[in-house]
C-alpha cells in the first residue's frame, strides 16, 4: 500500500475520531440536562411541568423521525449559521450533534427512571430539595446505565459520521464511499471497515468498564 | 455513645381524610375520619390487611402524602400544610424506615447513613464522627466500607436505622420495617428498635400486618379497616379482648391458638337438636392466666371439659394465656358463668355435633 494511501487512511481517522468526539462531547452537555429534565417534569414528579415536558418530548421524538441524512441536508442554513461554513469536517458536528442531543436525552430518561422510585421517597423523607434528589440520588444512581447510553451514542455517532461525507464531512465512512466504492479499492474498503470495528469495539469494551467499575449493585464475588 | 437525649414528639391525626380520583370521576376513600393521638416516646403500632390505609397514613406523619381533610401535627406543628423549607425541616424531625431498605447501591454503608446529613448541610467532619457513633450503635462497625448489595436484609435494614436516625429525629415511622426480614432477622431489628426508643426516647409509629410484631414491641396499637381506625388502645388490652372482628381475625393468626381442622370442618352455628358439644375460647389474662380453672371446672361443677388447643405467652411483662375448650352443650352456660364469675373471658366459636 503507498504511503499515501496511509496518510489518507491516518487522516481519515483522525477527522472521524474528531466529529464524533465533539459531538458526543456538546450532545452530552445537551442531552444529559434535556434527559433529566424529560424523566423529572411529568406531572407530579420533582420538577412537575407537565406542558413543557410535552412539548420537548414531542421535538425529540420530532428529531428522531428526521433519518439523519435528511437532516444533514435540511439544515444546512442552521448549520452555517453555527459553523460559519455547511461544508467540511467542521460544518459535520452540527448535524451530527442534533442527531445525537435527542438520543443521548432518552436514553439519559431511562436510565432516571429506572432508578428505584423508592430512593426518591427516602431522600424525600430526609428532606431532601429536588435539586439535592437529582445531585445525590439519581444521577448517582442512574450512573452505570448513563454511561452505557453514551457508550451506545458514541458507537451510533460513529456510524452516523460515515455519512456526513454527503456535505464534506469526509472520515472513514467518506474515505470508503470515494476510495473503496467509486475507485474499485476493495482494500481500501476492506481497511476502512476493520478500522471502524476496532473503533466500535474499544469504544463498547471502554464503556462497559467505566460502567462496571462505578456499578455496585451486585457483588463482584457473588455474594448476596 | 456520646447520644444527646432526645425527647421523642407527639404525633396527632384529627379526622383526617384522604380521597383519590380514580379514573372515571368515581372517587376512593383511603381513609376516612381517622382521629388517633401518640404519645410521645411510646411505640405504637398501626396495623393493618394491604390497602386498608395504614401506609397512606403513616406516609402523611412526614407529609408524603398530604390529607385531603383534616389535620396532622408532629410536636403541634402541622404537617399537613407545610410547605418548602418548613416542611424540609419538620422531615428532618422525623426518620423513616422502609420495607425494601431504600439504600443507596452505589454509596458504602457510612455514605448511606451520611445521606441525611449532607442534605442538612452538615459540614463534613461531624458527619465523620456522627456516621461512626451511628454505625457503632448498629452494630456494623466492620462494614463500614462495604456496599448494601454486600449484606444480608438485617444488615441492611440496620443501614436504614442508623441512616433515620443520623439527624437525631423525634420520631421514627417503620413502613413495614421487618416485613421482608426472616422470624430471626426480624427479632434483632426489633430489638434494637426497642433499644433506641428506651434510650433516645423517641416516639415511633410503626405499621405492620403481623401481629406478632406489635405484640412484640408497641405499647399501643390501632387497628385499620377500609381507611377506619376500628380499635385502639394499649396493647395488652387489645390483645386480651379484642373487640372488632378484624381485630380477632389478626389476632388468631399471632396467638398460635386456632382451632385443629377436624374440629374447624365440623363446626357449626346452631346447636345441634341433641346434645352435641360447644366450642369455647377462653382467655385468661392477667394473675388469672395460671390458674387451675379448668380442673376446677371438672372438680367442683363436674362439667367434663375437653381442651383442644391453648397457650399461655406474654405481651410485654404480662403473661395471656389463650385456650379452645368444647363443653357439653347442655351445661355450656352453666361453665361460662362459672368461668366468667372467676375473671376469665369466654367467647362462643360454633358446635360441634
Amino acid at each position: 500500500m503507498s504511503a499515501n494511501l496511509i496518510n489518507l487512511l491516518l487522516e481519515a481517522t483522525g477527522q472521524t475520531l474528531y466529529m464524533v468526539a465533539i459531538s458526543a462531547l456538546f450532545g452530552t452537555l445537551l442531552g444529559l440536562p434535556l434527559g433529566l429534565f424529560l424523566a423529572t417534569s411529568q406531572r407530579g414528579e420533582l420538577v412537575s411541568m407537565p406542558w413543557v415536558n410535552k412539548i420537548l418530548g414531542l421535538v425529540v421524538n420530532a428529531t428522531r423521525s428526521v433519518p439523519f441524512i435528511i437532516l444533514v441536508v435540511a439544515i444546512i442554513p442552521f448549520t452555517r449559521m453555527v459553523a460559519g461554513t455547511s461544508i467540511g469536517t467542521t460544518a459535520a458536528i452540527v448535524p451530527l450533534t442534533i442527531a445525537t442531543v435527542p438520543f443521548i436525552a432518552r436514553l439519559v430518561e431511562n436510565a432516571i427512571r429506572e432508578v428505584d422510585a423508592g430512593l426518591i421517597e427516602a431522600a424525600r423523607a430526609m428532606g431532601a430539595t429536588p435539586v439535592q434528589i437529582i445531585t445525590k440520588v439519581l444521577l448517582r444512581e442512574a450512573l452505570p446505565s448513563i454511561i452505557l447510553g453514551l457508550t451506545l451514542a458514541i458507537v451510533s455517532l460513529i456510524g452516523y459520521s460515515a455519512m456526513v461525507g454527503a456535505v464534506g464531512g469526509e472520515g472513514l465512512g467518506d474515505l470508503g464511499i470515494r476510495y473503496g466504492y467509486q475507485r474499485f479499492m476493495p482494500d481500501v474498503m476492506a481497511i476502512v471497515v476493520v478500522i471502524l470495528i476496532v473503533l466500535v469495539q474499544l469504544v463498547q469494551s471502554i464503556g462497559e468498564r467505566i460502567a462496571a467499575a462505578v456499578d455496585k449493585r451486585a457483588t463482584k464475588s457473588g455474594g448476596q | 455513645m456520646t447520644e444527646n437525649k432526645t425527647r421523642g414528639a407527639s404525633i396527632a391525626f384529627d379526622t383526617v381524610g384522604k380521597s383519590f380520583n380514580k379514573a372515571g370521576g368515581v372517587s376512593f376513600n383511603a381513609l376516612d375520619n381517622v382521629s388517633l393521638s401518640v404519645a410521645p416516646g411510646s411505640i405504637t403500632g398501626i396495623i393493618g390487611r394491604s390497602g386498608a390505609g395504614k401506609s397512606t397514613l403513616l406516609r402523611m406523619v412526614n407529609g408524603l402524602e398530604r390529607p385531603t381533610s383534616g389535620r396532622v401535627l408532629v410536636a403541634g406543628q402541622e404537617v399537613s400544610t407545610a410547605k418548602g423549607a418548613q416542611l424540609r425541616a419538620i422531615r428532618r424531625d422525623v426518620g423513616m424506615i422502609f420495607q425494601h431498605f431504600n439504600l443507596l447501591s452505589t454509596r458504602t454503608v457510612a455514605g448511606n447513613i451520611a445521606l441525611p446529613l449532607e442534605i442538612a448541610g452538615v459540614k463534613a467532619p461531624q458527619i465523620k464522627t456522627r456516621v461512626a457513633d451511628l454505625i457503632d450503635r448498629v452494630g456494623l462497625t466492620d462494614h463500614a466500607g462495604r456496599y448494601p448489595a454486600e449484606l444480608s436484609g438485617g444488615q441492611k435494614q440496620r443501614i436504614g436505622i442508623a441512616r433515620a436516625l443520623a439527624t437525631e429525629p423525634k420520631v421514627l415511622l417503620s413502613d413495614e420495617a421487618t416485613s421482608a426480614l426472616d422470624p430471626e432477622t426480624t427479632q434483632t431489628v426489633l430489638a434494637l428498635l426497642k433499644d433506641i426508643n428506651r434510650d433516645l426516647g423517641l416516639t415511633i409509629l410503626l405499621i405492620t400486618h403481623e401481629m406478632a410484631v406489635v405484640r412484640d414491641i408497641a405499647s399501643h396499637v390501632a387497628v385499620i379497616e377500609a381507611g377506619r381506625i376500628v380499635e385502639h388502645g394499649a396493647t395488652y388490652d387489645i390483645f386480651t379482648a379484642p373487640q372488632h372482628a378484624t381485630t380477632r381475625s389478626f389476632l388468631s393468626g399471632v396467638t398460635g391458638v386456632t382451632l385443629p381442622a377436624f374440629v374447624r370442618d365440623r363446626l357449626v352455628q346452631n346447636a345441634p337438636a341433641h346434645g352435641g358439644e360447644e366450642v369455647v375460647r377462653v382467655t385468661f389474662t392477667g394473675t388469672h392466666a395460671t390458674d387451675p380453672m379448668l380442673a376446677r371446672l371438672t372438680k367442683d361443677m363436674g362439667i367434663p371439659v375437653n381442651i383442644l388447643a391453648g397457650a399461655i405467652e406474654e405481651i410485654g411483662t404480662h403473661p395471656y394465656g389463650n385456650l379452645l375448650i368444647s363443653l357439653p352443650v347442655l351445661q355450656a352456660a352453666q361453665a361460662r358463668a362459672f368461668l366468667e364469675n372467676h375473671g376469665l373471658t369466654t367467647e362462643m366459636l360454633g358446635y360441634v355435633g
